[in-house]
């Protein structure tokens, strides 16, 4: 059997190849001359082999069946086998295979071998990919290596140390003694590695933190002799002497003097000292002054020294070398929360940071200025900020949008300015916006009242600009569905009125509902807004005539509206200008919660909560009476069982119990209905926290003998204002007033008049009765 | 440190130490991911990316390129800096190193890279002392191998 080629002539062979096949078929060849060489256990040229298979694996060809050979070279006692043996194992083996544990004998005979080499090899090779059983098997090993005079072996069994304890975090305790005088080391290997192994241990744990607290000073003193020492070649570069060491002693500096007063005091010293006397010229330089940053800022620094540490930063931001303002921005943005009037003071340079070239300094800088947005610069910041978003990549436009809105809403300092950047937005970035900036935006639209002619004039403007961006052209139709009558007549008082016939809006709604560009919610707000412009415009036919068209839409959302507005046209004429009224302002919901207001009067247009919900449909007629209808029968008042009563139901019904309650609100209750024995009283409250929703409890009291059964109570109410039923406490109102049954009704500006039906069950037969209200007191409606 | 990478202007990895645990499968996914990213980026774009939940330093020197991910809590600079001092190892060690080279004898540049760094962490700030432990490695291993005296041989190659 010729011997195996060597190393060097199979990598020149395999780049000769022209072609992937090629490539693949030496490599198959050679793999089998490697296969049948490891089935002879031919001990001579087994490094050669595994040497070979390690390039391959390299190229991305499996080298498995070298695992165990790389474990016999191991095990051999020829230095050269057990160099490529451990490296073989670093790369072709990993803790997930049992195999690999087979290690753990010969790693512990290595680690006690004469030649420190050899040691050296195990200690890398334990410390880079032991897992946690060889860990453990080993930590005592390391733990003696530690203690060894010898610095090169010392250093590594830090460093290994640091592994075993990230790996198997219990056996911490153990390196404890060892630690004792590692900081007294000369080597600066050992000390480095030192530092490193106190950090980890630091970080893992208070007690250690606040044991090796103490050692500050002599930190602070082996960073003093770095920074006054004189040249040192071996530890220099570019005249400073071991930067390495520096920084990771101002990072373990950093971790001892959190929230530590004292640690903080004795450290502030020598990094001021740091912070003025470190060359800044070289990268090596800012790396020393970016740590010494950073650790200003996390401990118990006093303010000369934060403020400091801030304009290192600012000097950064102004560097020609973009690394470094990069981790100027990084860390700006890590310290602008409490650090805030400081880094305003750069925020010009942050802007400009906006136009830089690299993507990773344009998205910090992106995040710092809004970060750094406030009431006195909102317009200033906005325009370059608008700007940015104008010409940044897609991968920020959606980011950029939401901090946009976001800060506009925060600081707007007028709704004009408001609504005028909210349309940029939409115009500039339109696609990019997130899904509940459509409901947020029509929400805030809605409030303000005194800009919706000049709001749906712009939207328009718009829309027959460019109908591709989905969420402005919902906002457009919805916005055109509501005020178009605002549209058309020409008011826009806060700039020149444009000239728009109903036929012309029509056009454009018509347009979106055809368009292969528009979505099927955008079709839903389309078709929506059309019905609404029925009670606002006066060419219905044309909108009859559309809206019957989609009633055979193959879309089946459309198509059911449709033929519901057909049914408005029909059968409901009556009711159609009642339902497609103008909306009132609503309810943001973040401050009602699960309570919001859910209109009860039929409206079918999507709340400005859930667009994505369809909206709540009304059931085609099939009752007698019209007014329940509005109510959906049972149907809707069971959809917001969920929520709690904000009155606690009382148990008792004492009257005087009643009233006490009440003295709290200062409405006074009233007695709703007394018929046949059913009482019902009525008791206010104002709903927190908004004291435009009346909280009406009614409590029903039955005086007969007889318990009444299956007691419903049902409330209509004219269509100008919004009702909300909870659930009542319970069903049975027991005889000779034991106890009543009490339900709470939220109801947005109630009136004087409300109409109330009841049924229940009374000695066996059915009573229903129909009661109107109007004796509310003048408080609930004020 | 969780990896460091080496790979050619047209993507063949040249090194990779990995000092994470991870399936051979996850470590080629990374590494092809990783290397179409960095060789994506234009030479105005800064050394530093984000990428997954790590951060990203990485370095061309002539046609190689140099990439370490490093944690969140990890220096950028310095992580430049260790990037540097391994070159001028590698510079030393083979005088005026090439990409060739390190092909060619990357075991070699494997045997460096683990004086110079383990776990992760550098282990030694020294420059001379790190090519000093290489070179009596070497010396070791030639005596090992024909069991003449270090100082009769001229050129190691026992692979």
């Amino acid at each position: 059997m010729p011997a195996p080629i060597r190393l060097r002539e199979l990598i020149r062979t395999i780049r000769t190849a022209r072609t992937q096949a090629e490539e693949r078929e030496m490599i198959q060849k050679e793999c089998a001359a490697i296969r049948s060489s490891f089935r002879e256990e031919d001990n001579t040229y087994r490094c050669r082999n595994v040497a070979k298979l390690l390039y391959m694996h390299m190229l991305g060809y499996p080298a498995h069946f070298g695992q165990l050979e790389c474990l016999k070279l191991i095990a051999s006692q020829k230095f050269t086998d057990k160099r490529i043996g451990y490296l073989g194992a670093m790369l072709l083996l990993d803790e997930r295979q049992d195999v690999h544990l087979l290690m753990t004998n010969c790693i512990k005979n290595d680690l006690n071998h004469s030649t420190q080499y050899v040691q050296g090899l195990a200690l890398c090779t334990l410390g880079c990919m032991g897992s946690s059983e060889m860990c453990r098997d080993l930590a005592g090993e390391v733990e003696k290596l530690l203690k060894t005079s010898n610095s090169y072996l010392r250093k590594k069994a830090a460093l290994c140390a640091v592994h075993v304890i990230r790996k198997v975090p219990e056996l911490m305790e153990m390196f404890l003694p060892a630690t004792k005088n590692l900081l007294s080391e000369k080597n600066h290997g050992v000390l480095h590695t030192s530092v490193v192994l106190l950090t980890e241990m630091c970080e893992r744990s208070p007690d250690m933190l606040a044991h090796f607290r103490k050692l500050v000073p002599q930190l602070v003193r082996i960073l003093k002799n770095l920074i006054m020492s004189g040249y040192s070649p071996e530890h220099d570069v570019s005249g400073i002497s071991d930067p390495f060491l520096q920084v990771r002693i101002l990072r373990l500096l950093r971790i001892l003097g959190k929230s530590d007063d004292d640690s903080s005091e004795a450290m502030n010293d020598i990094l001021a000292q740091v912070a003025t006397n470190t060359e800044t010229s070289k990268n090596v330089g800012n790396a020393i002054l970016y740590e010494t940053v950073l650790t200003i800022m996390d401990i118990k620094s006093e303010s000369g020294l934060r403020v400091l540490a801030i304009n290192i930063l600012g000097r950064f931001l102004l560097n020609n070398d973009k690394n470094i303002r990069y981790v100027a921005l990084t860390s700006l943005l890590k310290t602008v929360q409490t650090d805030h009037n400081a880094v305003q003071r750069h925020r010009s340079t942050i802007v400009d940071c906006l136009k830089d070239l690299d993507v990773s300094i344009k998205r910090r800088a992106m995040e710092l200025s809004f970060a750094l947005v406030n009431g006195n610069n909102i317009r200033g910041m906005m325009k370059e900020l608008l700007y940015f978003l104008d010409s940044c990549d897609p991968e920020f436009k959606a980011d950029c949008a939401s901090g946009v809105f976001l800060a506009a809403e925060k600081y707007a300092p007028s709704k004009r300015w408001h609504i005028d950047t909210i349309m940029r937005v939409l115009t500039t970035a339109g696609s990019y916006v997130r899904d509940d900036s459509v409901p947020n935006l029509i929400q805030l639209i809605t409030n303000s009242v005194e800009m919706h002619a000049y709001t749906v004039q712009r939207l328009y403007k718009a829309l027959l600009d460019d109908i591709s961006q989905q969420p402005l052209v919902q906002v457009a139709s919805w916005c055109i569905g509501e005020y178009g009558d605002l549209l058309v007549s020409g008011q826009c008082e806060e700039e020149e009125p444009i000239q728009v016939t109903e036929d012309e809006v029509l056009d454009v709604l018509e347009g979106l509902l055809v368009s292969n560009l528009s979505t099927p919610v955008t079709r839903g707000y389309a078709l929506t807004a059309i019905m609404k412009l029925s009670t606002r415009f006066s060419s219905v036919n044309r909108i009859k005539k559309v809206v019957s068209i989609y009633g055979s839409s193959i879309d089946v959302e459309l198509q059911q509206r449709a033929v519901e507005y057909n049914a408005l046209f029909k059968k409901y004429d009556h009711m159609r200008p009642a339902l497609l009224e103008r909306m009132p302002i609503m309810e943001k919901t973040a401050t009602n919660g699960p309570t919001e207001i859910v209109q009860t009067n039929g409206e079918t247009e999507p709340s400005a909560v859930e667009p994505k919900h369809p909206p709540p449909v009304t059931q085609p007629a099939n009752q007698a009476n019209d007014l329940l209808d509005l109510l959906g029968g049972n149907d809707v008042v069971p959809v917001i069982q969920t929520t709690m009563p904000t009155k606690p139901a009382s148990a008792g019904g004492e009257l005087l119990d009643l009233l006490g309650d009440l003295s709290l609100s200062g409405i006074p209750p009233m007695t709703a209905y007394n018929k046949n024995g059913l009482k019902i009283d009525f008791t206010f409250e104002r709903a927190n926290p908004n004291p435009n929703i009346a909280v009406i409890t009614i409590h029903a009291s039955n005086s007969t003998e007889a318990e009444m059964t299956d007691f419903v109570f049902q409330a209509a109410v004219p269509k100008t204002f919004q009702l909300q039923l909870l659930s009542p406490s319970s069903n049975v109102v027991p005889a000779l007033n034991q106890g009543t049954v009490t339900q709470v009704i939220r109801v947005l500006n109630p009136q004087k008049v409300s109409l109330s039906m009841l049924t229940y069950t009374h000695k066996g037969s059915p009573v229903q009765d129909l009661a109107e209200v109007n004796n509310f007191p003048p408080q609930s409606w004020q | 440190m969780q990896f460091m990478l080496l790979f050619s202007r047209q993507g063949k990895l040249r090194l990779q130490k990995w000092y994470v645990p991870l399936s051979d499968k996850e470590k080629k996914k990374i590494t092809r991911e990783l290397v179409q990213t960095v060789l994506a980026r234009k030479p105005k774009m800064c050394s530093f990316l984000e990428w997954r939940d790590l951060k990203i330093v990485y370095k061309r020197y002539a046609s190689l390129y140099f990439c370490c991910a490093i944690e969140d809590q990890d220096n950028e600079l310095i992580t430049l800096e260790i990037i540097h001092r391994y070159v001028e190892l590698l510079d030393k060690y083979f005088g005026s190193v090439c990409e060739l080279d390190i092909i060619f004898n990357f075991e070699k540049a494997y045997f460096i890279l683990d004086e110079f760094l383990l776990g992760g962490e550098a282990q030694e700030t020294s420059k001379k002392n790190v090519l000093k432990a290489i070179e009596q490695a070497d010396l070791l291993q030639e005596v090992s191998n024909t069991g003449l005296h270090p100082e009769s041989f001229v050129n190691p190659s026992c692979v």
